[in-house]
């Protein structure tokens, strides 16, 4: 693991409110390449409105958002992804019925070159190769790579869903409750996915409720308690017991 | 990176028995779809050769294929929207719409030339598709009930302009090109010309497809496999000669295939085109499983819900004109309601889900195949309508039920 100077994402003093609710006060981190880091907090305490702001899918209220040295402003969670961030929301995301290698392209399909492609034909063996190969780069390997994602374990599904991820982000994926719904054998696949992807150099803002994953797989825990940044430490100072406890505040 | 420390997403090299292992566990998962009624289709040609003898006749075969067509490309059209979880319950309509304009313009008082009257009934059918896309896209309402509508209004308005041709209530065509869509054939000769080149095309493309995936190291289909089904395309392409070339006229010698057969071929091999090698076929399938999916991968997922609906109404146009050719007209006693359960019917058989995301174009052509053998092989053992609607009642809740059975089974989540 290699932490840089420079973060390749940091909030400084983000506000938000929905209405007379105060959803984030003045939340302010910073994130490096290289390095996982668990966002937790108990319901309300302002997850998901965090990684809504991150992800472009609304915008603070003041604040400054700043990607690999760049003051940023989404308009949308397209401006987000084209920064190089990638969001995996609670369902994985993936088009059941189309296969592994069309679905980590959905959307940014390779088209076949010249006026073949001007008209949509796709360039199916190209994409299916390199999907297989970017699939291999974070420890996922598909020897039968025409499955469709329906045909995959709920595992292997968010497995291929946080690959395809780490494929398209250049600094960072958000990962909101990635092992939910998942069996302990299952959602270990899932956080193997995720160290590999640490170890390409991506920062990993792995959201959990699940607090023995978080420990596992993190480098760093911010948490969130009614808006505001109550600890930012080293995962190592942590125990389940003291991490539940800052949590909901019986210990400070 | 060691091989242990990877999520391996199971089996490994695709030999000839893991793929039919494969094979086994699609199958039992539902996945397959086809083969079941396949094998039904063969039991079902089997029964009726047995009760009478001109069922497997080359005359009747041909029969029994221009009867399909109908069913297989209102089929077609409903896939289109059924992989999508929608459903167009006009289609029947639309296509006696299209039928009655075409029939209207080229016959009665207009005359026009019989591509000037197919474009604009074509048009017409693909203008109403794009209205309850509309419809169900922008007012967000059920296509169900939008379409239940649009069928009832597409009654009044056939019933409407082909009554008030003044020719009570029916109109027949006189014009040659209408006319021979069913009842005009290719040449011997170019029939056999057509059949071998779409044989040879498609076990080079099969061959060639297999072969630059191999260069490339991904899963490729085994050389046996790869021989049964270039063999399988040889056998089908000659039963498909020798039904449609040998003489099937009781007075004046018949051969050659059918102008719809090919119709229905060429607007199958496009839809399947669009579907498996196109951005929109790929957007249709992802857009159908998993819309929330789609729209955050930046698809402009209305667009090709519209898209599909407009695709729908232009082949329930193309239907409708040989529908119109092989009744010789068109009267105000089409029951577009019947064909439309018909076409929706074919697709399921087939193995088409109603809820999105699965399905082929190929399906409406075996449950098309499947409707049509009834309805032929019923007729000919004297069996009328009442058992014919109870049969195909009976063979889509099978089929549905087998599907329904097999995928209860697997680990697919909706």
């Amino acid at each position: 693991m290699t932490i840089q100077s420079e973060p390749v994402l940091e909030l400084r003093n983000i506000n938000k409110s929905y209405g007379s609710v105060k959803a984030l006060t003045d939340v302010s981190f910073k994130a490096f390449a290289g390095e996982v880091i668990g966002l937790v907090g108990d319901n309300g305490a302002g997850k998901s409105s965090l990684i809504k702001t991150i992800s472009g899918a609304h915008n603070p209220d003041s604040g400054e958002m700043i990607v690999d040295g760049v003051a940023r402003h989404w308009k949308s969670p397209h401006d987000s992804m084209m920064a190089g961030i990638e969001t995996l929301y609670q369902d994985s995301g993936l088009a059941p019925d189309l296969t592994i290698g069309s679905n980590i392209f959905l959307g940014r399909e390779l088209e076949k070159k010249g006026i073949l492609g001007k008209f949509g034909f796709l360039d199916q063996k190209s994409m299916e190769r390199r999907a297989l190969d970017e699939l291999e780069k974070v420890g996922i390997t598909v020897p039968l790579s025409r499955r469709t994602v329906s045909q995959l374990s709920g595992g292997q599904r968010q497995a291929v869903a946080v690959g395809r991820a780490a494929m398209w982000a250049k600094h960072v994926i958000i990962l909101d409750e990635p092992t939910n719904h998942l069996g302990a054998r299952q959602s270990l696949e899932v956080l193997k996915v995720i160290t590999a992807a640490r170890d390409q150099g991506l920062c990993v803002l792995f959201i959990s409720h699940t607090l023995p994953h978080v420990l596992e797989v993190t480098d760093r825990i911010i948490v969130l308690r009614l808006g505001r940044v109550v600890k930012d430490a080293p995962t190592t100072e942590f125990t389940v017991e003291s991490l539940l406890g800052t949590i909901t505040g019986l210990n400070t | 990176m060691s091989t242990e420390t990877n999520t391996e997403i199971p089996v490994s090299t695709p030999s000839t028995a893991s793929v039919f292992r494969l094979m086994l566990t699609r199958f039992r998962r539902g996945d397959s779809g086809m083969i079941p009624i396949v094998i039904g289709l063969i039991v079902l040609g089997a029964y009726f050769q047995i009760r009478s003898s001109v069922f497997l006749s080359t005359g009747n075969l041909t029969n029994l294929m221009v009867q399909a067509t109908i069913f297989v490309l209102l089929g077609i059209a409903e896939v289109w929207l059924l992989l999508l979880g929608e459903i167009d319950l006009s289609a029947g309509f639309n296509a006696g719409l299209a039928g009655a304009i075409a029939t209207i313009l080229v016959d009665t008082q207009f005359h026009w030339s019989w591509y000037f009257a197919v474009g604009l009934a074509l048009i017409a059918s693909t203008a109403f598709g794009a209205l309850w896309g509309f419809l169900v896209i922008g007012l967000r309402l059920p296509s169900f009930i939008v379409t239940l509508a649009g069928q009832l209004g597409l009654e009044g308005l056939v019933l409407w302009i082909v009554d008030s041709q003044g020719t009570g209530g029916s109109i027949s065509i006189h014009e040659p090109v209408l006319y021979n869509i069913v009842y005009g054939n290719f040449t011997p000769l170019f029939t056999i010309i057509f059949i071998v080149g779409t044989v040879l095309a498609l076990s080079f493309s099969l061959i060639r497809k297999n072969a630059s995936r191999a260069s490339r190291n991904l899963e490729s289909v085994p050389m046996p496999l790869m021989l049964i089904r270039i063999v399988g395309l040889i056998i089908g392409g000659a039963v498909m000669i020798w039904i449609f070339d040998s003489n099937r006229g009781k007075f004046t010698p018949i051969h050659g295939m059918p102008f719809a057969i090919m119709i229905v071929g060429v607007v199958l091999g496009a839809c399947t085109f669009i579907m498996n090698k196109t951005k929109p076929g790929r957007y249709i399938y992802a857009i159908g499983g998993n819309a929330e999916a789609a729209r955050r991968s930046g698809i402009a997922v209305n667009r090709y819900r519209l898209m599909a609906f407009m695709m729908t109404g232009l082949i329930s146009g193309i239907a409708g004109l040989v529908y119109v050719s092989n009744l010789n007209g068109i009267s105000d006693s089409i029951n577009g309601g019947t064909l439309v359960l018909y076409a929706v019917a074919a697709a399921v058989i087939g193995g088409t889900s109603l809820f999105g995301g699965r399905g082929k174009m190929v399906h409406a052509l075996i449950g098309g195949v499947v409707i049509a053998t009834i309805y032929n092989g019923m007729a000919l053992i004297q069996l009328g309508a009442p058992q014919q609607y109870i049969a195909t009642a009976l063979v889509l809740l099978g089929a549905v039920t087998i599907d329904s059975l097999a995928r209860r089974g697997s680990t697919i989540v909706k």
